[in-house]
């Protein structure tokens, strides 16, 4: 999985978790609550849906990791070439 | 303060065949019933009483994903109420203002989904929402009405099982009363076809209804009915004190006239019908009047054989052969069993007979059982009477709980 490819997973979950959001111009460098109507209950929707969907685990001091796009892609794309290489 | 006089100045619904007050009042009398065919977790199609309202016409669409369908229910029926009731919310000090919700449960609706979600995970508890808890706390539907309207006054849930619709009102009432808000949303609401716990519970309990035409199978008073067709629905009104009714000009539903609570304290489902007789008499009491001065009683009877054998007794002490002028229906018959909202739905589609005065019949009685033939009765088509001044509405519930409810006419 790629960086870029990895955002767009991000996105497609918040697409579900913050349905009334306009995704379209999602600055991948500014935190996400900063551009979106996001709180902490949705961020933890964010890492529900990545262990639901993905198998992926984010401990609660990660968190911060999730910020923005481009720091969840940093953070997350080593874990999901880790959930694959498993198998 | 205390006495003072309580009116009925809007009312919002969703209702199995009607989203407004004139579109249900018009179904009533014309026989429209709201029963369709539906899928139920584990026990594939049932009957049941489903809501068609637009939840996103009040909320959006996150609200309804992180809320639940009870809290849906309530916030559209607030709205429609708030709207219906020609007052200028924006300028209302919203400290003032009460939601007071009848609820038979909640709760169990999402705990089953909660549950069903982590079954797919091997019932690893990792998996469970952290929106368990809001959507399951008791006084949910009041809270997420609250937060969507801003309203910062008391708001809770009065858990009543199917009393609890008339509660809702009569617990607003008592607030006004005394002095603790100054305007209210007040009545029930219901999820409950969205559990199957219920489905199965009165299964288990030989009195769910079966039949082959959905609109025919909730049948209180025909032989042939065989239980209670499981709805969902809501009904808020607002209520205010006279004065501050009349100073804003408000259009006047109603006036709050009489009530009465009490408890069987004889069984964990069975009526009792000495009780039930007990409580209308006091509501009637209370109102200043006497079981001739009472023009509509809306009952309560689900269409289990038993139940509506003894709110007929009941009635039939109460009113016996002396009230030429009461006649005797019941909604369920169109929507089923709203179960929480039960109670304030059935009082809204009686409400417009202060105007039209009409009596919406009870349908679906082919074959009038001899046990439920009380005098009164208004059966398969509307009746024209000559007067309505006032109406009872019966609601009770599991565990014994009774509750009457008097609205008359407004006479300044």
């Amino acid at each position: 999985m790629t960086k870029e490819e990895c955002k767009k997973v991000v996105l497609d979950i918040i697409a579900d978790i913050a349905p009334d959001e306009d995704l379209s111009n999602v600055k991948p460098e500014v935190r996400l609550r900063d551009q979106l109507q996001l709180d902490s209950m949705d961020f933890l929707d964010i890492v529900m849906e990545l262990r639901k969907r993905h198998g992926i685990e984010v401990p609660e001091a990660d968190y911060q990791q999730l910020a923005s796009l481009d720091s969840c892609a940093d953070y997350l794309t080593p874990k999901f070439l880790a959930v694959a290489a498993k198998g | 303060m205390k006495h003072a006089r309580i009116v009925i100045t809007g009312v919002g619904l969703t209702a199995p065949n009607g989203n407004s007050l004139p579109e249900f009042r018009k179904n009533l009398l014309n026989g429209v019933a709201g029963i369709e065919r539906m899928e139920v977790r584990y026990m594939g199609s049932q009957l049941a009483g489903v809501c068609h309202f637009d939840a996103l016409k009040y909320q959006k669409k996150k609200e309804v994903r992180v809320g639940t369908r009870a809290g849906s229910i309530s916030i559209y029926c607030a709205r429609e109420a708030l709207n219906d009731s020609g007052v200028n919310f924006e300028a209302m000090a919203k400290d003032r203002v009460g939601i007071y919700i009848g609820c038979t449960e909640h709760g169990n609706v999402e705990t089953e989904n909660e549950i069903y979600n982590i079954s797919k995970f091997n019932y690893d508890t990792k998996f469970w929402s952290h929106y368990h808890n809001p959507r399951t706390v008791a006084n949910n539907p009041a809270g997420e009405t609250s937060l969507n309207l801003g309203i910062t006054g008391p708001a809770y849930t009065i858990g009543a099982a199917c009393a609890a619709g008339n509660m809702g009102l009569i617990h607003a009432a008592q607030m006004l009363r005394l002095g603790e808000v100054d305007f209210a949303l007040c009545g029930g609401v219901s999820e409950s076809i969205h559990t199957f716990g219920i489905f199965a519970g009165f299964k288990s309990q030989n009195a769910l209804a079966t039949h082959d035409e959905p609109h025919k199978a909730s049948r209180p008073f025909d032989k042939a009915r065989n239980g209670i067709v499981i709805s969902e629905g809501g009904c808020l009104y607002t209520l205010e004190r006279l004065d501050d009714a009349v100073a804003r000009g408000a259009k006047i539903y109603g006036e709050i006239a009489g009530y009465h609570v009490n408890s069987d304290a004889s069984d964990y489902v069975l009526p009792n019908p000495v009780r039930q007789a007990e409580c209308v008499r006091a509501s009637i009491t209370r109102a200043g009047l006497s079981p001739s001065d009472i023009h509509i009683v809306n009952t309560h009877a689900t269409a289990t054989p038993l139940g509506d054998i003894q709110e007929c007794e009941a009635i039939r002490a109460v009113f016996g052969e002396g009230c030429p002028d009461t006649y005797i229906n019941n909604t369920k018959s169109y929507i089923g069993h709203c179960m929480g909202a039960a109670g304030a739905l059935e009082l809204a589609g009686n409400l417009p007979s202060f105007d039209d005065l009409t009596v919406h019949p009870s349908i679906n009685v082919d074959d009038l059982d001899p046990l439920c033939a009380i005098p009164g009765l208004v059966l398969n088509q509307p009746r024209r009477v000559a007067k309505v001044d006032t109406i009872l509405n019966n609601s009770f519930g599991m565990l014994g709980i009774n509750s009457a409810l008097i609205v008359k006419r407004f006479n300044p």
